[in-house]
């Protein structure tokens, strides 16, 4: 049985639909990345599971941890699971962090709430954790304030917060998208090495894929609600099958290769409250054909194994890319 | 007839900030000494991170700052000063594309009058062509008649994009200025974005200041690139030179930072530290607190950037390594 398992996952706010059905499995020690632009679902979907949605949200379908049910659960129950077993980062770590308390105080806030840890114990271990990920002179810095803190820094202390639950499950939503590009590569690698030395299963919503695919094992590619592709990473980067996730790439720039001309996916992002009919990504495919326009793709086991939802998957696939060594003097 | 549209010297801009309520100043160089060229016709972007000074470079290019030291020449000329007349008319062949659309867009005003507004305040057409010139304007960046009577919070973040890039294009610039253009959109729509700019470059030869921390949009779409540094640029050059065989350090680091699907995690050069603060510069080498390679003379001795084997960086290390080529 998979650790933390997704099923049919709805969210509606006031009646209108975002979240049509999310299936996901997540095994122990996994990373799965979650891909796709604005407004498809992704951060959604976890808000949702850890009900942290606002009252007006009506959620359904089954988040399970181990067997024990989430969705509808006492508070109390719910309690025990976010941030503890579960915890989450967010985009914005300055926002996140409370601007009028020392960081210190924060992360033993934590500490106190998930593992009982009071006053010495848990300033010895708030120090620990700040070292762990990487902030330097951790035991003079943790009487600071967040203002004190760069961006990176406040990231990597709210990465601290969140390991100190110590739980099973990270969801990293978008954790590097407000940072410079010299800390988001010392981010995605802290992430990797926590990862590596505790074990715990790792989602990383992001719509970098380029960081998707070098962190993580497995990702979903989700569309207004759904998800149209899943895959191994190294699969579903060499051989798109969804036209959508063809489409993200061919939109996204080299580094190395001619500068030729970006190939956009053409039209935007439908508007949950007026979803095509149909396939929902129909309108912009180049493939689509008379029958998206009237069925919607279930997402089903494809024969080179990965889910998928299209009736005219990509056949083509990509050449690979020749990836120059850099040579470094 | 100048070679270059503009042409800057040694241009500085510091900030004077106090420390506490009634504590002493004490000044921030945002931007510490640049000499840019950009040539008639070409897209010349600039990459750092933030608190790099790139943003404040542009505004200065533009003439929307006094640069505190240093000068701005346009087509030969200095830039007049702000405010006057002389400056007014300038403002119509030179503009500025920001990054949040939503934020640069009025919102009580409907986009085909925004797009209008700078044919009226720089008196280019009478109402009845500003109608026409406004509809030709809005096809050439992709958005349809129907949407003209739209208010911005009605349109898409690409389409709102494409407004502020059609008020922009309204007085026949031959200089823009992109800050971040395309930094929040998402990535298809992005794509049309960026495509958008390089269409409307060629067509009309215009002259673009490209400034991003995005390096793979940079490299698609600029010819030549400059990666700053704390307020000086590092590295200058052709951008498939650039980005195939970085000579500075950092910017080795900047483009190996990139994800690559391909290598995952392996083979890149992960800086060490943040970048600093304008307030409290490193001696010597801005850099070289950070750098791999960096020994006691970078943090004495400030490299200027200069040729070596026929790329301009500054970097002690080049000068070295290129003497013994030499």
């Amino acid at each position: 049985m998979s650790f933390v398992s997704i099923q049919g996952l709805t969210v509606a706010f006031d009646g209108t639909q975002v979240l049509h059905g999310i299936d996901l499995d997540i095994d122990r020690g996994e990373a799965l990345g979650l891909v796709g632009e604005s407004g498809c679902g992704k951060s959604v979907t976890w808000l949702a599971a850890l009900g942290l949605l606002p009252g007006k949200a009506q959620v359904g379908g089954s988040v399970k941890i181990d067997g024990q049910e989430l969705i509808g659960a006492p508070r109390q129950q719910a309690e025990q699971v976010r941030g503890k077993r579960i915890a989450m980062i967010f985009q914005d770590p300055s926002s996140s962090l409370n601007p009028v308390h020392r960081v210190g105080r924060q992360i033993t806030e934590s500490l106190t709430l998930h593992r009982g840890l009071k006053g010495q114990a848990a300033k010895a271990e708030a120090i620990r954790l700040m070292d762990l990920v990487g902030i330097p002179s951790a035991a003079t810095r943790i009487n600071l304030y967040p203002h004190e803190f760069s961006g990176g820094q406040c990231q990597r202390v709210m990465i601290a917060m969140a390991l100190a639950g110590e739980p099973d499950l990270l969801i990293a939503d978008e954790p590097t998208t407000a940072l410079d590009a010299t800390i988001q590569a010392q981010i995605l690698d802290l992430l990797a090495t926590i990862r590596a030395e505790t074990g715990m299963a790792m989602v990383l919503i992001s719509h970098d894929l380029g960081a998707v695919s070098a962190v993580c094992d497995r990702a979903a590619v989700m569309y207004a609600g759904r998800v149209v592709e899943m895959n191994d990473t190294a699969t579903l980067f060499s051989a798109p099958r969804h036209p959508y996730t063809r489409g993200l790439f061919d939109a996204i720039p080299q580094i190395d290769g001619d500068r030729t001309r970006l190939i956009p996916i053409q039209g935007t992002v439908p508007d949950p409250k007026a979803l095509p009919v149909g396939c929902a990504f129909s309108p912009r495919c180049r493939s689509a054909s008379a029958r998206c326009a009237i069925q919607s793709p279930e997402l089903t086991t494809g024969r080179a194994g990965g889910l998928l939802a299209c009736f005219h998957p990509v056949v083509r696939t990509v050449a690979p890319v020749a990836t120059k060594e850099l040579v470094l003097a | 007839m100048s070679a270059f549209l503009l042409e800057a010297q040694g241009l500085v801009q510091q900030y004077d900030t106090m420390k506490g309520l009634f504590g002493r100043t004490s000044s921030v160089r945002a931007v510490d000494g640049i000499d840019l060229r950009v040539r008639h016709g070409e897209i010349l972007g600039i990459v750092g991170e933030s608190g790099s000074g790139k943003s404040t470079l542009g505004r200065m290019l533009l003439g929307l700052e006094r640069p505190h030291e240093g000068k701005v020449l346009w087509e030969g000329q200095p830039l007049p000063a702000p405010r006057t007349a002389a400056w007014r008319q300038l403002r119509a062949q030179m503009q500025l594309i920001f990054q949040d659309p939503l934020a640069a867009l009025d919102r009580r005003m409907t986009i085909a009058d925004q797009i209008g507004e700078p044919l009226a305040i720089h008196g280019l057409a009478t109402s009845a062509e500003a109608s026409i010139r406004v509809a030709e304007l809005m096809a050439r960046v992709g958005l349809r008649p129907d949407q003209a009577g739209r208010y911005p919070h009605e349109l898409s973040g690409g389409q709102r994009q494409r407004v502020v890039i059609a008020r922009a294009l309204a007085s026949n610039p031959r200089f823009i200025v992109c800050d971040e253009p395309v930094s929040a959109l998402d990535v298809s729509i992005q794509a049309q974005v960026v495509n958008l700019l390089r269409d409307l470059q060629e067509q009309s030869d215009l002259t673009m200041v490209f400034i991003s921390h995005d390096l793979k949009v940079v490299r698609n779409i600029c010819d030549r690139v400059a990666v700053m540094y704390l307020g000086r640029i590092v590295e200058e050059g052709p951008s498939d030179e650039i980005f195939a065989d970085p000579r500075h350090p950092y910017t080795q680091a900047l483009v190996s930072s990139i994800p690559k699907a391909a290598t995952g995690l392996s083979n890149r050069v992960i800086l060490q530290g943040e970048p600093p603060n304008p307030a409290a510069r490193p001696s010597g080498c801005a850099f070289h607190p950070r750098c791999r390679i960096a020994d006691r003379a970078c943090s004495i001795e400030v490299p200027v950037l200069e040729k070596h084997d026929g790329r301009l960086a500054a970097c002690l290390k080049q000068r070295a390594t290129g003497a013994q080529a030499a």
